[in-house]
């Protein structure tokens, strides 16, 4: 029985053939096609490919130790280690160019200067069908993180918004009380889409003799199952806000969980933590969310 | 074996549930041994992410992760292949490992990462090749032992344990090889480190033909490390750190390199060149 008709949408113009994506920084699509060959690109697991966050320069990332595990689910510190704009452009793009499904290139920066100078290089590249903004980050001017903010949220999507036909999309911390008033400013600033949520702060502790943080930064973020109903939440009050299509995230294991998302407000959904116990949990999900006439939209209807 | 090294099998995609055969206690260690139907034959060094079908997520939501292994011995049968893992019971994941009964379902994921280098691939001139393992870390070395043999390739190992309670596995994984014991409580073999055994064996031995090959626990392995650069010794260490994925998804498995920066161990490793890291004694790594 084929039912992939009913699969299709879109998110904000990205044609997609189903409603489940990956959540950016838990898939490497290169990594995975040296691990399991060209297995993992024939049945590409989700239907657009968001990259792990890139910066401007390239990143070491942060001192391990770097994961924990925790009651249903993990926090980790990664430190977002890449190999800067100029070699993700040289090296990885071409090839992420050939992946079967539209590349969604992940941003992040501490300078609006720094975002428009990653959005103008990438904008015209063919490989790329949108952009995420990654703002879990500070403004190393202001010192504010700038998607704690709505005005600093709303400044930095306007002043990308002219870079870039393609779509930009927002990724929201749910580190803030209430992400809503900042999806609002995303919304005025020109963004195409909001995806949330990124993980939760959190540092688990050794106890003992020594008595520190566990992660070799201190601290980290909340991600997996453990997460699933701030995830419903946060997307529930976004989608209620903003006439914007909801990219929903967090937690989700199964096609029931992806259904929840998809039932709170989301448009489409992402899966982070559950690749790492299987990396075709997407192909999975995506089956399962079928059973639960699982389609999507995404086109931005402030009714669904 | 091939001319350049080890054939490096890719994994299939996704994980798979294997059928567990048999879990038995070796020593103080409990070998788990189960048929994948579908995988290919894994190389000596490489890993799976193991998690069991039921029971994964216990009392406090753990073990939520899969956890890495390595093969300590593998076997092709008409029926797919044997695995067979080495394992001690020291947290969640491998409580409920080391709880697996014959006919329960594994999930696994792999075989993954780069297997061990061959001999020469590591030293043009090696004439024999010392395996160095301390504790649960033969694992690996059990595996890279029988290539050796199959290959015909002199080789001798070193292998270290805590106490009695500590020394399993030996002599199901090591039969037919030149073995010395060392043991810290003096129940077997020379009292004290296997690193004084590999200082004795390198000081006699000429250092210029040999190869060392080791895993163990991270200060083992840091002590072989210095010794090895320190004489110019052309050596590969089996690591280990936290992993959350094992297919360089997550960028958690850092390992410092010597030039600076990380590598991810999964698809770096585990097995690297002694001379490409900063240490070898990882970070979250090793026992509680
Ligand atoms: C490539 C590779 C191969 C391996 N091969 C083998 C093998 O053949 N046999 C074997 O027995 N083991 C092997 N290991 C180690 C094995 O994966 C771990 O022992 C296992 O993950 C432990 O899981 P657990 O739930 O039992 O323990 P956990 O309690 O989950 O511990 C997991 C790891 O994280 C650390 N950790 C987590 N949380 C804390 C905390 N709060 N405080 C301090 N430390 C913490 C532990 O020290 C440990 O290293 C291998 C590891 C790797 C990476
Ligand atoms: C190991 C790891 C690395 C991550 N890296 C990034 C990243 O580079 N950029 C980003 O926007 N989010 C990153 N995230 C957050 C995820 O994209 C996602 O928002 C979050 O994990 C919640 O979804 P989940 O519970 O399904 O994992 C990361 C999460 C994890 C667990
Ligand atoms: S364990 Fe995830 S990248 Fe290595």
């Amino acid at each position: 029985m084929s039912v992939a008709t009913d699969e299709r949408t879109e998110l904000c113009g990205i044609e997609l053939e189903h409603p489940v994506i990956n959540a950016s920084g838990t898939f490497d699509a290169l990594a995975a096609r040296r691990a399991f060959g060209d297995a993992a690109w024939e049945r590409f697991p989700f239907s657009a490919f968001v990259s792990k966050t890139i910066t401007l320069e390239p990143r070491a990332g942060n001192p391990p130790p770097r994961l924990f595990e925790a009651a249903a689910g993990m926090v980790n510190s990664i430190g977002l280690p890449n190999k800067g704009l100029e070699g993700f452009a040289a090296s990885d793009l071409h090839e992420l160019g050939e992946l079967p499904v539209p590349l969604i290139v992940s941003v992040m920066a501490t300078s609006r200067e720094a975002f428009a100078e990653m959005i103008g290089t990438l904008a015209d590249r063919d490989e790329v069908a949108g952009f995420e903004l990654n703002v879990s980050c500070p403004n190393v001017k202001s010192g504010l993180i700038v998607g704690a903010e709505p005005s600093e949220t709303e400044s930095l999507v306007e002043s990308l918004r002219p870079l870039s036909a393609k779509p930009l999309i927002v990724k929201l911390t749910p580190n803030v009380a209430d992400p809503a008033p900042i999806a609002a400013a995303a919304e005025r600033g020109g963004a195409d889409a909001i995806s949330l949520i990124n993980t939760i702060a959190a540092a688990p502790w050794s106890a003992g003799s020594r008595s520190e943080p566990w992660l070799g930064a201190g601290s980290g973020g909340l991600s997996g199952p453990s997460v699933r109903e701030v995830a419903l939440h946060a997307v529930h009050r976004v989608g209620a806000a903003v006439g914007l299509p909801v990219v929903g995230m967090g937690g989700i294991e199964t096609g029931r969980h992806a259904a929840d998302l998809l039932a709170a407000g989301a448009g489409v959904v992402a899966v982070g933590t559950a690749s790492f116990r299987d990396p075709a949990a997407g192909l999975r999900i995506r089956d399962e969310l079928r059973r639960f006439g699982g389609t999507a939209r995404a086109s931005g209807d402030p009714h669904r | 074996m091939s001319a350049t090294g080890f054939d490096h099998p890719k994994a299939p995609f996704g994980r798979r549930l294997a059928t567990v055969e048999m879990n038995a206690p070796t020593g103080g260690y409990r070998l788990v041994s189960a048929l994948d139907s579908e995988g290919p034959d894994p190389a000596p060094g490489q890993f799976y992410m193991l998690a069991t079908e039921r029971g994964w997520g216990g009392v406090d939501g753990r073990p939520y992760l899969p956890r890495a292994f390595s093969v300590a011995s593998a076997e092709r049968r008409d029926a797919g292949v044997r695995l067979d893992f080495l394992l001690e019971s020291v947290g969640p994941g491998t409580e409920a490992l080391a709880g697996l009964r014959g006919g329960d379902g594994l999930w696994i994921t792999g075989p993954l990462g780069n297997p061990f280098s061959a001999p020469r691939d590591l030293n043009p001139r090696a004439a024999g090749a010392i395996l160095v393992g301390g504790g649960i870390g033969i694992a690996p070395l059990a595996v890279l032992r029988r290539a050796l043999s199959r290959r015909g390739f002199p080789h001798r190992a070193l292998l270290g344990f805590r106490d009695r309670a500590h020394s399993g596995g030996v002599s199901e994984l090591f039969s037919c090889s030149e073995v010395r014991l060392a043991s810290e409580d003096g129940h077997a073999g020379h009292r004290g480190y296997v690193t004084d055994l590999l200082e004795t064996m390198l000081d006699g031995d000429s250092a210029a033909t040999a190869v060392v090959y080791a895993c163990g626990p991270p200060a083992m392995l840091e002590a072989v490390r210095a010794m090895s650069l320190e004489r110019g010794v052309a050596c590969e260490l089996a690591l280990e750190t936290p992993m959350a994925c094992g297919f360089g998804a997550c960028f958690g498995c850092a390992v410092p390199l010597a030039e600076g920066g990380y590598m991810r161990l999964c698809v770096e490793g585990p097995a690297v060149r002694a001379d490409r890291i900063a240490t070898a004694a990882t970070a979250g790594a090793g026992h509680r």
